[in-house]
């Protein structure tokens, strides 16, 4: 597994990356390898309100779906439409693909460095 | 093979009707369809031979073995076809003056006065079309009576993490938060998990009994009063019926309502995934909540389909009945929870079975062992028995068992297909240890090979379209 | 006492011998013995087959079948191909279950594939289920898919049948969301009405073409005004209609459902029906019910499988957007049948001889004295009329094996099909008017 030391995670697999006050989110290694061949991604909308630790869409594999919590509260200003045609790029290219940025960010979870997140994972394993 | 719209040829048709005998009509160009119709063209014969053709792909129960689990598989008589095939039932209105639909009555008015008695109930609608719609038009009830005694806190709906998808489906279509609750070691419901979620909030619990691991819940009248002295009704999801019918009574449990599928313990036919029937039935204090239709007579606060149900369906059902009779009824479910027991009783010693104890109509494999031992799934299991010629049991379910399979061989097949059915277990299980390459690949001599069901998901093709 | 147990006595005996047993009492040791039934079922004695054979056509033969119907209001007599009704009792087809296993199914899910394709075909959308269970709970799922977080109203017209309005607000009242009914203005949806009821918090609007009185609604044009408001549009189609009228797609349809009844399967008081639900490439996943989609197997072969089950109870359990697991499969398989049996010429011939005969008969019956048209819009095989002595009328035809119209609010609805010969229209007819001149 893979957790660039770059970023941050959650304790429900996503990854965050602060650019500018923009928060980037995504699905960690470990997430999309649990999850196995990703189908389909419910994305929400540019200008829809995120809470931290609540769902903002899923991702669906052909026999379950799995909510896709949100490390922080804010509000979505991109949403990577290219999910929408190319959901394998989560297994592909977890890190380079970003499935929100979210914006005005009033409050955060409580995010885990590469190392600490590795520990976690190896614990749920 | 090839699609109809493939095998079609422009000009073939056959001929069914005669020429028009009034003036013809012309519609308004604003009304009028401007797209081309584009169907299959073809010949009686293209048409019945292509239907054939499909049909040899298709295992039906009445063709050979069908251990479903949860789906009570059982033989679907032709008499039952054959009656409900009458011109008196098929080719009779439903907004019939009601002097020319008495018939119609007395077969809807017969079922339900067995199905009450089967059930403990004393009221039943046949206006749902399947299990899951009977399930929301029960909890339907359980809304709308807590609703009309103004006790608007209940918006809860418990249901065991063992139980059928649909159930915690049902709850949210009603308009109630879902309280999963984990199922002791056994299957059973978990008492003290019970009583922890119990309070002012309950409007109600969704229950199988037999459990969805094919325990009967010895509980189950401590569960059904806790929940009742907390405020909330209990609701009978009747899937598991068939091991209990003519033996103990839903109603006798403590339910205040059910839906029984009868195309599962009735022995209507499942027809590829429908025509079913849930018949819904409920107490009579439930009873004024129950459906009725805009278009037809009868009382009642809620709607769920149109005109009265899946009729020709009940009509199998009370066919089935008029059968079976009084002394029929407790006998299949005597005979299914039987040849359940002797065919785990065959299998053990090669696969486990979860629940090592006496079942009722149906048990659980749990083959988490062999999977690390060999590498074989359940999954792969279930693929290899297709070569054999056997409906795979169902998969994965209930979710509390890990690489589950779950068998429901029903009381109308043979020892002499069970001894088979146990065989072919027995020698897939030895093939684990000997050959899993073999298994991982099957089946080898189906119709396909296992379908690529990621690239059918991701890059959906759901429709035919020309080249 | 019928019975469908092979096992016998000493077989059963061995059986449980087998499994340590010593009486069949034993099998249900779980149970609380105190809820054990001490007493037979309260049920008839069973019966041998020819018994029951007896007992159940002495109740067929209770039904009054009619030679003529003349009424429709959501079931509907066309003519029924001898193939379109054999081939569904083929026992494979018949006693199949879900196709679960798809390496023994591809006989269902090949059929199902067709099916989603013809109606697709039927009405311009891009992409159909594999059926719900009727015409009613098509129009109460579309309007649950059509609801997001911010509109949440669904309205419906007035001129829809009244089992898809009732079933509709159940629907709604299930999950705790509003229905509002447009009124009526001359038997069809009141446009300036519907306008000012598309408010911001509108998710989904239901029209009904051609409605409960048989009448022509425009549409088209209800398709731009929802769309004006921001709102998903509803279509409730008559498949035989179809092969006339413009297509929900020509209409702007975002959602197209319809009873699928008249697409072969008998009118079996009420049921099994079909109900048909299509919607466009937008919307696709979110269409409830099972889908069946096309892959190839590790061979490269064509192969057909219940696709994005992501979606489903199964699956998202509460989170479902419905519990609707069944479909109408056999129901579905019919109706494929019924459209490749009828092929395009056939479908629009149906459909043409319906709407000629019911204007000759609206025509021959407007001419008797005291009826009249109750609508002046335009109609396809249904129409009201204004009737003196109703009651007497339709006891006369009924005497003569006809079944008239159904009475509805301020008249009687009527209703006819390619079935009707115009011999039968004519002595319909010539009842009528010796009634009305008595």
């Amino acid at each position: 597994m893979n957790y660039p030391n770059d970023l941050l995670y959650s304790k429900s697999h996503e990854w965050v990356k602060e650019e500018n006050g923009v928060c980037v989110i995504g699905i960690s290694d470990f997430a999309q390898d649990a999850l196995g061949d990703v189908v389909f991604v419910n994305l929400p909308q540019e200008g829809d309100e995120v809470t931290a630790g609540e769902a903002f869409g899923d991702v669906e594999s052909v026999k379950a779906v799995s909510d896709l919590l949100s490390p922080v509260t804010g509000t979505v200003c991109a949403v990577n439409e290219e999910l929408m045609d190319s959901p394998e790029l989560l297994n592909s290219d977890c890190y380079g693909s970003w499935i929100i940025k979210v914006e005005n960010v009033t409050d955060k979870e409580e995010l885990l460095d590469a190392a600490a997140y590795e520990a976690h994972c190896a614990e749920e394993e | 093979m090839k699609l109809i719209f493939e095998k079609s040829v422009p000009g073939r048709k056959l001929s069914l009707l005669p020429a028009c005998d009034v003036e013809e009509y012309v519609l308004p160009e604003a009304f009028a369809r401007q797209d081309a119709l584009e169907l299959p063209e073809m010949s009686e014969t293209d048409v019945s031979r292509h239907y054939t053709e499909l049909c040899h792909n298709v295992h039906g129960v009445n063709c050979g073995f069908y251990p479903l689990g949860s789906c009570t598989m059982k033989y679907n008589p032709r008499i039952d076809e054959e009656m409900a095939a009458l011109p008196g039932f098929t080719d009779v209105h439903p907004l019939a003056p009601t002097y020319a639909t008495e018939g119609c009555r007395q077969v809807l008015d017969t079922a339900k006065k067995y199905l009450c008695e089967i059930s403990g109930m004393d009221e039943m609608t046949f206006q749902p079309a399947a299990g899951a719609h009977g399930e929301f038009t029960g909890v339907m009830l359980i809304k709308q009576y807590h609703r009309s005694r103004g006790d608007e806190k209940r918006t809860k709906i418990i249901v065991p993490d063992s139980a059928h998808g649909t159930n915690p489906a049902t709850a949210a279509m009603c308009g109630f938060d879902v309280v999963n609750i984990a199922s002791a070691p056994n299957g059973c419901v978990d008492l003290e998990a019970l009583k922890a979620v119990l309070g002012d909030d309950t409007a109600g619990l969704m229950l199988t009994n037999p459990n969805t691991v094919g325990i009967f819940d010895e509980n189950i009248l401590e569960i059904t009063r806790l929940v009742h002295d907390a405020g909330g009704l209990c609701y009978y999801d009747g899937a598991n019926l068939n091991a209990v019918m003519g033996i103990v009574r839903p109603g006798d449990m403590g339910f205040d309502c059910i839906h029984m599928n009868l195309h599962k313990t009735f022995a209507t036919p499942h027809g590829g995934g429908g025509p079913g029937a849930g018949a819904v039935g409920c107490k009579a204090f439930l009873k004024d909540f129950m459906p009725h239709s805009a278009t037809m007579e009868g009382e009642g606060s809620i709607q769920v389909r149109g005109f009265a149900g899946n009729f020709l369906v009940v009509v199998k059902a009370m066919t089935y009945l008029l059968t079976l009779g009084r002394e029929g009824v407790p006998e299949a479910a005597v005979n299914a929870v039987l040849n359940a027991n002797y065919l785990m009783q065959r299998i053990k010693g090669t696969f486990t079975p979860a629940f090592d104890r006496i079942c009722m109509h149906e048990f659980v494999l749990d083959l988490s062992e062999f999977k690390k031992e060999t590498g074989v799934s359940a999954l792969d299991v279930a693929k290899t028995l297709i070569d054999y010629g056997m409906h795979p049991p169902t998969m994965y379910f209930p979710l509390i068992v890990h690489e589950a399979l779950m068998l429901e061989p029903t009381e109308t097949e043979s020892k002499e297909t069970l001894d088979w059915a146990a065989d072919v277990f027995r020698k897939l299980y030895q093939m684990g240890y000997a050959d899993p390459d073999y298994m991982h690949a099957a089946p080898h001599h189906a119709q396909i090979g296992r379908p690529d069901e990621v690239r059918a998901a991701r890059s959906p093709l759901l429709r035919w379209q020309k080249a | 006492m019928g019975s469908y147990v092979p096992s016998t006595k000493a077989e059963r005996q061995a059986m449980l011998e087998a499994v340590g047993l010593k009486n069949e009492r034993e099998l249900f040791a779980d149970v609380p013995q105190s809820m054990i039934l001490d007493r037979l079922l309260d049920l008839p004695e069973g019966m041998s087959e020819l018994e029951v054979r007896r007992a159940v056509t002495a109740m067929a033969e209770k039904n009054k079948v009619f030679s003529t119907v003349l009424r429709g209001a959501g079931a509907y007599d066309h003519y029924i191909p001898s193939i379109v009704k054999y081939i569904p009792a083929k026992e494979e087809f018949l006693t199949a279950y879900t196709p679960y296993q798809a390496e023994m199914s591809q006989g269902v899910l090949q059929s199902i594939f067709e099916y989603q394709t013809m109606i697709c075909q039927l009405t311009g959308m891009d992409v159909s289920n594999a059926s719900v269970y009727d015409g009613a709970t098509a129009a109460a799922e579309a309007a649950a898919m059509c609801r997001d977080r911010k509109r949440t109203v669904t309205l419906i017209s007035a001129a829809a049948h009244p089992d898809t309005i009732n079933t509709v607000r159940t629907y709604c009242y299930g999950t705790n969301h509003e229905l509002r009914v447009v009124p009526l203005k001359d038997g069809k949806t009141d446009l300036a009405a519907l306008k000012e009821m598309l408010t911001p918090d509108v998710a989904s609007v239901y029209i009904q073409q051609p409605n409960f009185f048989g009448l022509l609604e425009d549409a088209e044009q209800i398709g731009e005004i929802v769309h004006g408001a921001g709102a998903m549009y509803v279509m409730g189609c008559n498949p035989i209609a179809l092969a006339l009228l413009k297509t929900p797609r020509e209409c702007g349809a975002d959602v197209a459902v319809g009873e699928g009844q008249p697409l072969g399967m008998p009118i079996a008081f009420g049921g099994p029906y079909l109900g048909i639900m299509a919607t466009t490439q937008k919307h696709m996943r979110k269409l409830p019910g099972r889908i069946v989609g096309e892959t190839a197997d590790n061979d490269g072969n064509r192969a057909y499988v219940l696709s994005l089950q992501a979606r489903e109870q199964h699956i998202r359990r509460e989170k479902a957007s419905s519990n609707i697991c069944s479909n109408e499969a056999l129901c579905a398989l019919t109706a494929g049948l019924y459209m490749a049996a009828m092929g395009p010429d056939g479908m629009k011939e149906a459909a043409k001889q319906s709407m000629a005969k019911a204007h000759y008969l609206a025509k021959a019956l407007c001419a008797l004295p005291g009826v009249s048209m109750k609508y002046t819009g335009e109609f396809f095989h249904e129409f009201v009329t204004v009737l003196p002595k109703a009651d007497a009328v339709l006891k006369a035809l009924e005497d003569k094996g006809i079944l008239g119209g159904l009475p509805v609010e301020g008249g009687v609805l009527w209703c006819v099909t390619e079935k009707v010969a115009k011999a039968e229209l004519d002595r319909a007819v010539s009842i009528v008017k010796e009634v009305l001149e008595a």
